[in-house]
């Protein structure tokens, strides 16, 4: 074979690299701008040209921020209300999902089609009866079991899930039923059977469902907009929305709000990115 | 343990299941219910409930205090839905979906195809390309709001480069032509694109990932160059994929809220409107429930429209065991 070097395959690795940066500089830059502005002192944050690069990094801004708003406590929010809603699916979804991979009984097909129908019915399209019924149930009962400005409401109608159930009955059905049959023999209960043998093989899709399901309600917006009114339980999303409005001469006060909001998140993505793809590429594609 | 000698001579006493084999199949459903009453109990309280009375709330108008009042049957759904204001909120929504959409495939598209080559740097720009998942609507919408500023802002400043004049992205009403929603749906469409940009690379690359390299090996033996191997391989392969980041985004797109609260508050002049943002204003600005109702339904059904195509390819994987 003679040696030489292949100018097209160069070429080409040249153009995808160069293609790659130009797009990975696209998503980033929003996101470094963000956090140049956050560090920038007031009057230069609103300098045009817009500064790419801050010199003397004002730290205090992050203070400002967390002192304009209470901003840990809607952290704080965000993360409990997110918390239960993802221990909540955990728990519906995965038992639910064992019913519909590991039990027999009647209409079974008519219940699984009846939770896949509620996938169809957009959230915004029932929120003017749900928002009803939490204002309602605030008068029953002293408001104990679901009032509007509680966790309660900005969790209760998120813990039942049909994409979650789904995802874990696609991944129970890759358990062999025989697997079923012999812990009958052992005398194994349906409870039993779930505990010890299905939820340890199942850690990598419970993690998948985990991450989406935080994910999820970390982003909602609409519903906490609308079911919070005290800083005691608005949560991140809305009340950055507030600082925005509230500190609106101050580009470099919210934008470190912004970055403070931003970080939780982009930690958990980059430490699940693998249960995160992996949800991608199961609960959406894997045929 | 005495009996034991005398019940062997008697007939046994016959299991209730056995002779009343419904009581088995009875039971069975209770312990499958068992299972699912959590779920279920939630999706009849908060989906199955509340669209059947959105559904019911139509066809009352309602007073100033948001209480259903007077029973007006499909008059209120003919108001509403021929109304000049639902028209143009329809149109925002389909030019919305129409400037976010295909940009976003084109883009994952390429940005997936490129990092798929496996080269040196692949979990890096993986990971960049992930990042925007972490971006809430709100962080990306208040970063935009930055970026956007007409006199600051760094878009201005790039087009301010290239000699181009500035644009009053979140508040220029003007309207060139019916089609065009100016600069505001736009500048919303904008940050979208940017939100979901991660979303979409990210299920693009996993089925580029899922494609056999020996497909790619005999079209090589059969002599195809790079295009054709898109153009006949790649491309047919990863099409499920493409299909459910269409129908998926264009329910992201249709039910896209926060963005909108927070660049434009649905202006200027109506510009970013959507159907979402319609229903909010109506119903907790407005306090016109029944109206806000009819508008729910509108979206409700459109959006069944397109969550019904999804489900046509996904019930081929569902029903397999």
């Amino acid at each position: 074979m003679t040696l030489r070097i292949n100018y097209g395959r160069w070429l080409r690795v040249a153009l995808t690299y160069f293609v790659l940066s130009l797009g990975a500089l696209v998503i980033l830059l929003p996101i470094y701008l963000a956090v140049v502005s956050s560090l920038l002192p007031k009057e230069d944050a609103i300098s045009y040209p817009p500064k790419l690069w801050a010199p003397d990094p004002q730290w205090g801004n992050y203070k400002k921020a967390m002192e304009a708003v209470p901003l840990g406590r809607y952290m704080f929010n965000s993360f409990m209300q997110s918390s239960i809603i993802t221990i909540g699916q955990l728990f519906t979804a995965t038992i639910a999902a064992y019913a519909f991979a590991f039990m027999r009984f009647p209409l079974r097909n008519f219940l699984f089609v009846l939770f896949l129908s509620t996938l169809m019915v957009p959230w915004e399209a029932s929120i003017i009866p749900n928002f009803q019924t939490v204002q309602r149930m605030g008068d029953v009962m002293g408001g104990y079991i679901l009032s509007l400005d509680s966790y309660q409401a900005l969790t209760i109608p998120f813990l039942a899930t049909a994409f979650g159930t789904f995802l874990m009955r696609q991944h129970f059905m890759t358990i062999p039923l025989e697997l079923r049959d012999a812990a009958a023999i052992d005398g194994y209960g349906h409870l039993r059977f779930l505990w010890h043998v299905v939820l340890p093989l199942s850690k990598p899709a419970l993690g998948t469902l985990a991450v989406f399901s935080f994910l999820q309600s970390w982003n909602q917006y609409l519903w906490p907009l609308l079911v919070t009114n005290s800083d005691n339980y608005r949560t991140v999303q809305i009340g950055l929305a507030g600082l925005a409005s509230q500190e609106i001469d101050s580009i470099n006060v919210v934008m470190a709000g912004t970055v403070i909001a931003l970080l939780p998140m982009l930690i958990i993505i980059v430490l699940f990115q693998r249960q995160l793809v992996r949800g991608l590429m199961s609960g959406a594609l894997k045929g | 343990m005495g009996s034991s000698g005398t019940s062997a001579a008697l007939p046994g006493p016959v299991p209730l299941t056995r002779r009343y084999p419904w009581l088995g199949e009875l039971a069975r459903f209770g312990g499958g219910m068992v299972f699912l009453a959590p779920s279920l109990i939630l999706f009849a309280a908060f989906v199955f409930y509340p669209l059947a009375k959105s559904f019911y709330l139509g066809f009352f108008v309602s007073d100033p205090f948001g209480h259903g009042q007077e029973y007006v049957g499909f008059d209120q759904y003919r108001e509403v839905l021929t109304s000049e204001d639902f028209r143009k909120s329809l149109l925002v929504t389909v030019l919305f979906v129409l400037y976010t959409v295909p940009a976003g495939l084109v883009l994952g598209l390429v940005f997936a195809l490129m990092a798929n080559q496996r080269l040196r740097g692949f979990l890096f720009y993986r990971t960049v390309f992930s990042s925007t998942i972490a971006a809430s609507v709100a962080v990306a919408a208040v970063m935009w709001l930055m970026l956007l500023n007409p006199s600051a802002g760094f878009v201005n400043w790039v087009l301010g480069q290239f000699d181009l004049p500035r644009v009053n992205w979140l508040t220029d009403p003007q309207f060139r032509a019916s089609w065009d929603s100016g600069p505001a749906l736009m500048a919303v469409s904008l940050t979208t694109i940017w939100l979901n940009i991660g979303f979409t690379t990210l299920i693009l690359l996993a089925a580029l990932q899922n494609i056999p390299l020996e497909m790619y090996e005999s079209a090589r033996v059969d002599g195809a160059g790079p295009f054709a191997m898109l153009r006949f391989v790649t491309l047919p392969m990863i099409s499920p994929a493409i299909l459910f980041v269409i129908v998926v985004s264009t329910i992201i797109a249709l039910q896209s809220f926060g963005q909108i609260h927070i660049l434009t508050r649905g202006g200027p002049l109506d510009a970013t409107n959507v159907i979402v943002y319609s229903i909010y204003t109506d119903a907790f600005i407005n306090f016109e429930y029944g109206a806000a109702a009819v508008r729910a339904v509108a979206l409700f059904l459109i959006v069944l429209a397109f969550t019904l195509v999804q489900l046509r390819f996904l019930e081929r994987r569902v029903f397999y065991r």
